[in-house]
């Protein structure tokens, strides 16, 4: 029996059945860089709910995170100063953007704004080349009491092995994920946020400060670009090249929706265990290196047909 | 004309005392357009104040340069007795400014009691994490704000659509939820631009009951623009009249429905 059609409906299947263990690590793997590339998309979410700003910077900002906290360490700071600095370098970054880029381009094209986060990226790596150089840095992952043995599961004879810093990445995400989410959903600051995000004249008709609502908005970006370069970079390396899988959270955002944060998660989820999948199980049929681009494929059929993404808000023009 | 300057009795008898707000002289231009030339008058305490005119006279941008929106070139803004600087509409909230708009601007992904909420905004003062927390001081807090604006809901007759998204509801609806999350600020001076448009005639005679209840009850000052003649005629102690960004009468309903400039712009134009 073969065939096209036993190739790709069939035979995948069976695999995944005949060896149930593999496709249990499988969907392991990719549900952990689904978790990743769901934070990366949320810090694009929030400043995009926000301000209608596409933030190119993001990935960037992942990196130059990273950069500084490593920087920090290297030179003498104990791993959790060095953190809590980070995050303070983060806040400053935030506080500078809203002063010096954003205040001044207020009521402009969203274009043009998008331009000026592109302007925002370029600083950053030459910045960052500048003060930490170019060269690839380790994460301080033990440093930081991140664990990074792994524990073995074996259902049935089978056998699967779960990497600790993958249990922790999943586990950190999402405590952040439910931190912010209850942080929009019960604080003063979150309905502001959520308030500003609805209706610009009518939040500063109440009383809501824009400026003060960016910067916040910019350091919760900043704080989410700070975890998830800690946790790529625990998982491979801290380099600018991890800016590359930055763009992956595109086309999160394509199928979850550009303002929606459970979409981002959601959406995450889907294309980090869909090119995982479709990497191993179907990937043989197309060579190999299907993981490059299974994620835009999918954004493609979605930009096609459910433009607004899985969770976003329907484009309804009133004519 | 009535002098004004000591307060006045208006003709119901209501009692209203003195200047809240001065507008003196205020000229405001974008680019080249001058959207208003010259306009002085004040707003009384306790007093309903009307601002009429066509279409383009002005009227909107001269609420916008009271809360904010926008900054005159010319001309000074008394509040409270003291010369107000030019400063960002936030900040003139905080003042006690409150305002709603013509085209309706609710946050749309919210309910009526969280759009509601967002007017106390600016009374919460507690910790956001003992808010994350929900505990102690903040709860205490939460729920004094929330008993607050549930009250306002109860007084305008919102409580059926509490906990509805906003933006589902009909548009008479949306404006008095909107009035809701103005009053919630409890301003010193309530703002409406145009609070009946677009309303059929139960609808704008419940908002007009509305509007004399909340001063009345709460002692709020109110200045608004209107189209409707009869309603403005009716609600208001004063009215001020533009036309084309030039100020053409300031006066009592009567007054002013007498001025012959006022009837040649505005009332003797067949609609």
């Amino acid at each position: 029996m073969s065939g096209i059609f036993y190739d790709v409906l069939a035979d995948p299947f069976l695999q995944m059945w005949q060896m149930p263990d593999f496709f249990i690590q499988v969907l392991w793997e990719g549900f952990v860089s689904g978790i990743l590339y769901a934070l990366i998309a949320l810090g694009f979410v929030l400043i995009f709910k926000a301000s209608g700003i596409f933030n190119f910077a993001q990935g960037i900002m992942v990196v130059f995170s990273g950069l500084t906290l490593v920087g920090l360490h290297a030179l003498g700071v104990p791993a959790f100063v060095a953190l809590i600095i980070t995050l303070g370098v983060m806040y400053v970054l935030a506080y500078l953007v809203e002063r010096l880029v954003l205040r001044n381009l207020v009521n402009q094209p969203d274009i043009i704004l998008f331009m000026a986060t592109i302007g925002l990226t370029n600083i950053l790596i030459g910045g960052g080349q500048w003060i930490f150089g170019g060269e690839t840095k380790s994460m301080i992952t033990a440093e930081l009491m991140i664990p990074t043995g792994s524990s073995v599961w074996e259902p049935g004879g089978g056998i699967v092995i779960f990497q600790h810093i993958d249990i922790a990445a999943a586990l950190i995400a999402a405590m952040l994920i439910v931190g912010l989410a209850l942080f929009f959903s019960k604080t003063k600051v979150g309905r502001a946020l959520r308030a500003v995000a609805d209706d610009h004249q009518a939040s500063l008709s109440v009383g809501i400060s824009l400026n003060q609502i960016w910067v916040i908005t910019w350091f919760a970006a900043g704080i989410v670009a700070l975890v998830a370069g800690i946790m790529w970079g625990a998982r491979s390396d801290v380099s600018f090249s991890l800016q590359i899988i930055a763009l992956k959270a595109l086309p999160v955002l394509v199928l979850g929706g550009f303002t929606s944060v459970p979409g981002a998660i959601v959406g995450g989820l889907i294309i980090g265990i869909g090119e995982k999948l479709f990497e191993i199980y179907w990937g043989p049929l197309f060579g190999s290196g299907v993981e490059g681009w299974f994620a835009y494929v999918i954004a493609l059929v979605f930009l096609l047909f459910r433009p607004q993404g899985l969770f976003g808000e329907k484009i309804i023009e009133r004519v | 004309m009535k002098d004004t300057t000591q307060g006045y009795v208006a003709e119901d008898g209501r009692h209203i005392g003195g200047v809240m707000m001065e507008m003196k002289n205020i000229t405001l231009r974008f680019g080249g357009v001058v959207a208003i030339t010259d306009v002085s008058f004040d707003i009384r305490e306790g007093e309903i104040r009307a601002i009429i005119g066509p279409n383009g006279a002005g009227k909107s941008s001269m609420l916008n340069v009271i809360n904010g929106f926008y900054h005159p070139q010319e001309g000074e803004v008394w509040f409270r007795g003291k010369k107000r600087p030019s400063m960002p509409p936030y900040e003139i909230a905080e003042q006690g400014i409150a305002r709603t708009f013509q085209n309706i601007a609710l946050f749309k992904g919210m309910t009526t009691i969280e759009n509601v909420m967002t007017g106390r905004q600016l009374m919460m003062k507690k910790n956001f994490l003992w808010q994350l927390l929900r505990l102690g001081p903040a709860l205490d807090e939460e729920v004094k704000h929330r008993r607050r604006c549930e009250e306002i809901i109860d007084f305008l007759e919102i409580q059926a659509i509490r906990n509805t998204p906003v933006g589902s509801l009909p548009y008479g609806l949306q404006k008095r939820v909107e009035l809701a999350r103005a009053l919630a600020m409890e301003p010193k001076l309530l703002l409406l631009d145009e609070p009946m448009a677009g309303m059929n005639v139960e609808e704008k005679e419940d908002m007009s009951r509305f509007i004399l209840d909340v001063n009345d009850q709460y002692g709020t000052t109110i200045a608004l623009i209107e189209h409707d003649m009869s309603v403005v005629m009716d609600l208001a102690d004063r009215v001020v009249v533009l036309d084309y960004g030039k100020q053409l009468a300031d006066g009592t309903p009567d007054e002013v429905q007498k001025n012959q400039a006022v009837i040649d712009a505005y009332l003797g134009v067949e609609h």
